[in-house]
């Protein structure tokens, strides 16, 4: 199974994004084929989607933490790319001032100190990373060790979410409040209105994916992943044995955050703003929707359910914004009813794990094999 | 003896172990020694304290009193799960409990003994040893067949075997096996009896079982526990021929 899945999933990331970048910038827009550049960012959108829905899968799909606060990762990466893009902005804002708008309307006569650093494009990336990973680090060690599991974990990363939002919304925090984080003008020097960037965004966000990709999948095959699975079935026998699945959770929540900052770094641009409610618990609740559309537990599947689900309201919010929320509820429970493994359940069900004794230096098993 | 000396040459020493739930004394004054290389038979009528005392050697519970000592110097009641699991003491549950997503394989390749840690595990690939210890417990178990199949997908019997499987892989000193014939064929329960017996050889074994054909075809020191301590001990003749332990058994 995998060996068809894995090549499509690759294949049709980064065949879709470059042919949509293809005919972006080879046809004139009058052109029959005319990709139109708000399709390019739309599809980058779904993509960084389907980032977060790989870093939910991660944790919920096989180690089975079942994550309702997802997206305040999201957000954080958002916001550390969103304060790099508006120190860019500098001098050309409302006020014509070096500082953000929102600063020089809260009367601020400088940056604040947290603000140090986001001028450069590598420390504001790094802080994509570190600022969810660290995070994801300090809660899931408080929460993992107190073995905290289930509904129960479930909710407090809501309410991590829930809090993160309310605190966000502040206009003393220094984050725009509100209004969030927007207006940007060009990232790394390129202006974010050009076609070309655009597109240029979409190719990273789809080669992220991919690695992202790859790299999930080579966790979730090796012995960690292995051991992450059995944590998931069975925590008790797993500690019985000798495993501490604390740190086994840990480790794959907070690369989980990491990937789910990422993510939310490459969204900022695409869709022009961060804002508080990308912290909305409904958010997150999405994400997890998406997953189970696609098929916990198969990560080519969190991705399809995110570009799926996405498309869908995409579709619905322009021509029945008033249906979607309904939509939306349906799918969750004709899944869970119809579809509990998702659309990659309908798939046939990959063979039960060939014997591993066929693998590549096993002189040992078979010459002991029939 | 003293305290001390009665340690040193034992391997398992449980010494005025108390254990409450809500004022519900599980355990009262429990204490009990095993000897290196033995094999132990606990019977007792239900709410005796046989699971208790199974949790509390194996970190799951946390005594109100008393002390467990482990080969002369550690005390148990100090450690956690993983911990003590690390230490040489296996657990056998009641109800079979193996990773039913996984195959018989990948179940005893887990459970195999080594390094646990997270950052281990990323890297970690099968090693030739490792291949070998699997088959040679995959012939113990009679598992050879299924290696490659969903551990989910076995026998209720051929799961009570894969879990004493992964004991062995575990490499434990000591073997804790709660009710390994629960629900088996008669011909299971055979099998499993000489299994035991064999792992016996190189391990001490400390069973649970109700089942009293079970218990004589073992042929080993039975202890008898009645609400929480030490009701009778000796051969099985000796403790069923015990007033003491007929009266608990069939009432007055």
């Amino acid at each position: 199974m995998s060996r068809v899945t894995t090549p499509a999933t690759l294949v049709l990331v980064l065949g879709g994004a470059l042919l949509l970048v293809g005919l972006n910038l080879g046809t004139a827009p009058g052109h029959a084929l005319h990709v139109p550049t708000y399709v390019v960012s739309l599809v980058g959108k779904y993509l960084c989607f389907a980032i977060l829905a790989l870093a939910v899968d991660l944790v919920w799909g096989f180690a089975g933490i079942l994550s309702l606060g997802h997206a305040a990762f999201f957000a954080l990466g958002g916001y550390a790319m969103g304060m790099y893009l508006m120190l860019q902005i500098a001098g050309r804002g409302q006020y014509g001032a070096a500082l953000p708008d929102f600063m020089v309307f809260l009367n601020w006569k400088s940056l604040p100190w947290y603000w140090y650093g986001f001028g450069q494009f590598p420390f504001a990336l790094l802080m994509a990373m570190l600022a969810p990973g660290l995070l994801a680090l300090v809660f899931g060690w408080l929460a993992f060790r107190s073995r905290v599991t289930g509904v129960y974990l479930s909710i407090i990363t809501q309410a991590l979410t829930y809090a993160l939002m309310l605190a966000f919304f502040r206009n003393d925090m220094g984050f725009g409040g509100n209004n969030g984080l927007t207006d940007f003008k060009e990232i790394l020097g390129a202006p974010l209105s050009s076609d070309a960037t655009r597109s240029g965004l979409l190719l990273i966000t789809a080669a992220l994916l991919c690695a992202l990709y790859l790299l999930a999948r080579g966790l979730t095959r090796s012995r960690f992943g292995k051991v992450l699975v059995a944590v998931r079935d069975s925590e008790s026998r797993t500690r019985f044995i000798g495993y501490r699945p604390e740190s086994y959770k840990l480790v794959v929540w907070t690369l989980s955050a990491v990937m789910a900052g990422l993510g939310g770094a490459l969204y900022v641009p695409q869709v022009g703003i961060i804002n508080p409610g990308e912290f909305a618990p409904a958010g997150s609740i999405e994400a997890v929707i998406w997953v189970a559309v696609g098929g916990r537990g198969t990560l080519h599947g969190a991705i399809l359910g995110a570009v799926l689900v996405n498309l869908a309201k995409t579709y619905f919010t322009g021509r029945l914004p008033e249906l979607w929320l309904f939509a939306l509820g349906g799918l969750f429970i004709a899944v869970t009813l119809f579809l509990p493994r998702g659309l990659m359940g309908l798939l046939p069900r990959s063979p039960v794990p060939r014997p591993p004794v066929v693998s590549e230096e096993s002189a040992v098993s078979r010459e002991v094999t029939p | 003896m003293t305290a001390i000396g009665a340690a040193s040459d034992t391997l398992l020493y449980l010494d005025g172990v108390s254990v409450s739930f809500d004022g519900f004394r599980a355990l009262n004054n429990l204490s009990l020694v095993l000897a290196p290389g033995e094999m132990r038979a606990v019977i007792g009528p239900n709410g005796a304290g046989k699971t208790t005392m199974m949790d509390v050697i194996t970190g799951k519970t946390r005594p109100d009193a008393g002390r467990v000592i482990y080969t002369a110097d550690t005390d148990l009641t100090r450690l956690d799960e993983p911990a003590i699991a690390s230490l040489g003491i296996g657990r056998k549950f009641q109800k079979p409990t193996v990773f039913e997503m996984h195959t018989v394989w990948d179940n005893l390749l887990l459970a195999l003994s080594g390094d646990r840690r997270p950052w281990f595990a990323l890297g970690a690939r099968q090693t030739r040893e490792e291949r070998a210890r699997i088959e040679g417990i995959l012939d113990t178990t009679r598992l050879r067949e299924h290696r490659g199949r969903r551990a989910g997908d076995l026998s209720h019997g051929q799961k009570q075997w894969l879990e004493i499987g992964m004991l062995l892989a575990q490499d434990p000193r000591l073997l804790l096996v709660d009710e390994p014939v629960a629900g088996m064929t008669d011909a299971e329960t055979e099998q499993t009896a000489e299994l035991l017996r064999e792992i016996n050889r190189t391990r001490s074994v400390m069973v649970v079982e109700h089942d009293m054909a079970f218990v004589r075809a073992l042929g080993v020191k039975v202890t008898v526990l009645h609400e929480g301590s030490v009701l009778s001990e000796g051969t099985i003749d000796h403790v069923s021929g015990d007033p003491r332990v007929i009266e608990v058994y069939l009432g007055r």
